[in-house]
């Protein structure tokens, strides 16, 4: 059997992630609400073979609850992320080739969010959308796009500064026709790095916010909730309730941390003398 | 020198204004999402109080408050209040904002100083020996414990070492600043200490793959240079060259990217304070929101916005001041 080259070798091991990432998603959608019901003759059971992850204090299974949750928690941080990576490619546009006034007024907007800590302002923000869902979506939303919109101004900048933009202006194309054909394709492998990257934070922040009992209802399974409510069985000794669907989310942070590395090596041209 | 000290007084000038344009748009939005909220503030005060009250001393409290004046005139009341020292009363504590802020900051100082000093020179050691032992065995393992330390979240990481270190093993206490039963006077320092240690180690290393990473990166571009180069070649040895050309240039970038990350420790001490139910601004903070304690979370996130603010005038000062790469630069 040939070796396979690592370019293959990378594209491969992309697949697989998304893979099974995909197949997180789709089985956490897919659990009906039966097989996370409450059960009292089953409460508070450590793992065994009928409950991989144990029970918890009201006997529901912790295994599909995680499992429901992580679909959850998925879905809004991809959401969210989607909505923060689109923020900040405009932002980014603008502040690169707007006016002087506009660059300064967006690099100070960019401060007012990275000046007040992320957690406290997901928590206003919950607070101002009366806590839910929608309040969390929106909060992690108007946090997360300032660093990607930084890097996309930079990049920007640069490539304005590249001939061939300059040759394109002085053949009369127009700024809207140069943004377009020269600097967006430009950052398409940018924006959906930057968006892969955003993903692992943004469930980490969902995480938190629930955790700390904002964002989705005590009923709704989430990562969250659920490690809220294994702290107070914690003394009790109940810890499968606290370590395995942990253990689970950082599975799956990792997971997407790795594919966004991997994307940006396939997609960044640089990456190859690494 | 004339010109340093005319820099100096400029970018003093430039912060100052810069910091206060910040502060006061923080102070803009987070009252109009407090406003926007669909909790009624006047009703979460009844339900507080535990009685049921008529019609007419509702729109006394209403009248008293000033709940039906416009925003606008609502908002320059209360930052003109705010301005002249006094942040209000929170719903959930029933006492001044003000001194809920003071005594609970002193606690949260203390848990953020240790978390920060201790990520701080922990990074800074594992990023030297990353650095050093580039793509050999030491620095791959360092590298794969930064970025799986970087994808855990913090309050689980609490959790964790709640349930090895208090449950299973006993070391230490599970919660709070100080030992049940005992006098608020009366308690030692090493029991401070002692309720400290788990909640600062969770916190600080949330934060130290940051600085290792970076440090790793900075190192290995100055022992890529030709003046460490030549350094090798008059004989010094690792441990010389890293005294005397590595350090130097990698130790102000560290101190200056752990001050700029002030906000990551705030937000990080949030979610620890909650795990170990330690007594700081985070755990405030929290309780305010879930009780819509309004003018606590006002108060509360005025203070972050400014802790982070001055952590960034920091950074940037030293930045711009100390190094003096950047300062030929700037002129």
């Amino acid at each position: 059997m040939k070796k396979l080259n690592r370019r293959t070798k990378v594209l491969l091991l992309t697949a697989v992630m998304a893979l099974v990432l995909i197949a997180v998603y789709a089985f956490g959608l897919l659990i009906p609400e039966e097989a996370y019901a409450s059960s009292f003759l089953q409460a508070k059971q450590p793992p065994s073979f009928a409950h991989p992850f144990g029970t918890d204090s009201l006997g529901r299974d912790l295994l599909m609850r995680t499992l429901k949750g992580l679909s959850v928690s998925m879905t809004v941080g991809l959401v969210a992320s989607v909505i923060s990576a689109v923020i900040a490619v405009l932002v980014g546009i603008a502040a690169a080739t707007g006016s002087k006034y506009v660059d300064a007024f967006l690099n100070w907007l960019i401060d007012l969010v990275m000046g007040v800590p992320h957690t406290i302002l997901v928590i206003l923000i919950s607070f101002a959308m009366g806590r839910g869902l929608k309040g969390l979506l929106i909060g992690i939303a108007a946090t997360h796009w300032c660093s990607l919109a930084r890097l996309i101004r930079g990049e920007v900048l640069q490539l304005r500064n590249q001939q061939y933009v300059a040759v394109s202006r002085r053949l009369g194309k127009s700024s809207g026709w140069i943004l377009c054909n020269h600097l967006l394709p430009h950052l398409v492998p940018q924006f959906f790095v930057g968006l892969v990257l955003m993903f692992p934070h943004a469930i980490l922040h969902e995480a938190s916010v629930s955790f700390l009992g904002y964002g989705l209802p005590p009923e709704q399974p989430a990562i969250g909730i659920i490690l809220s409510e294994s702290m107070r069985y914690l003394s009790a000794g109940m810890w499968w309730t606290a370590v395995f669907p942990g253990l689970l989310l950082v599975a799956i942070v990792l997971l997407v941390d790795r594919l966004g590395d991997h994307l940006r090596r396939i997609l960044d041209p640089y990456s190859a003398q690494e | 020198m004339k010109g340093t000290a005319g820099r100096l007084i400029r970018t003093f000038l430039f912060h100052g204004i810069k910091i206060v344009s910040l502060l006061l748009a923080v102070s803009i939005i987070a009252f109009v999402l407090v406003s926007a909220s669909p909790i009624d503030p006047v009703q979460q005060y009844i339900l507080g109080l535990g009685t049921a009250i008529s019609p007419e001393q509702r729109a006394e409290i209403e009248a008293y408050w000033g709940v039906n004046e416009p925003p606008v005139e609502r908002y320059l009341s209360w930052l003109s209040e705010l301005l002249r020292g006094n942040w209000g009363e929170s719903a959930l504590y029933r006492r001044p904002v003000a001194d809920i802020i003071g005594e609970r900051f002193a606690n949260s100082l203390a848990l953020m100083l240790c978390a920060w000093l201790l990520s701080g020179v922990i990074g800074f050691a594992l990023g030297c020996v990353m650095g050093v032992f580039r793509d050999r065995w030491p620095d791959s393992i360092l590298k794969k414990l930064c970025y799986l330390l970087s994808s855990v979240p913090t309050f689980w990481l609490g959790l964790l070492f709640l349930l090895i270190f208090s449950v299973w093993l006993g070391w230490f206490p599970i919660g709070f600043s100080a030992p049940i039963g005992v006098a608020q006077g009366s308690v030692t320092l090493g029991q401070r200490l002692h309720h400290l240690a788990l909640p600062a180690i969770t916190l600080s290393l949330m934060s130290f793959a940051n600085i290792a990473l970076h440090t790793r990166q900075k190192l290995i571009d100055v022992l890529n240079s030709e003046y460490v180069l030549f350094a090798r070649a008059r004989g010094e040895g690792t441990w010389t060259v890293l005294r005397r050309h590595g350090l130097r240039n990698v130790l102000l970038p560290a101190v200056t990217l752990q001050f700029a990350s002030f906000a990551e420790l705030f937000g990080g001490s949030v979610l620890a304070e909650n795990v170990f139910s330690y007594p700081g601004l985070g755990s405030a903070v929290a309780a305010a929101g879930l009780n819509s304690d309004v003018p606590l979370l006002l108060g509360v996130t005025l203070f972050s916005a400014l802790f982070v603010c001055v952590g960034n005038m920091i950074a940037n000062l030293l930045y711009g001041l100390v190094d003096p790469q950047i300062r030929e630069v700037g002129k």
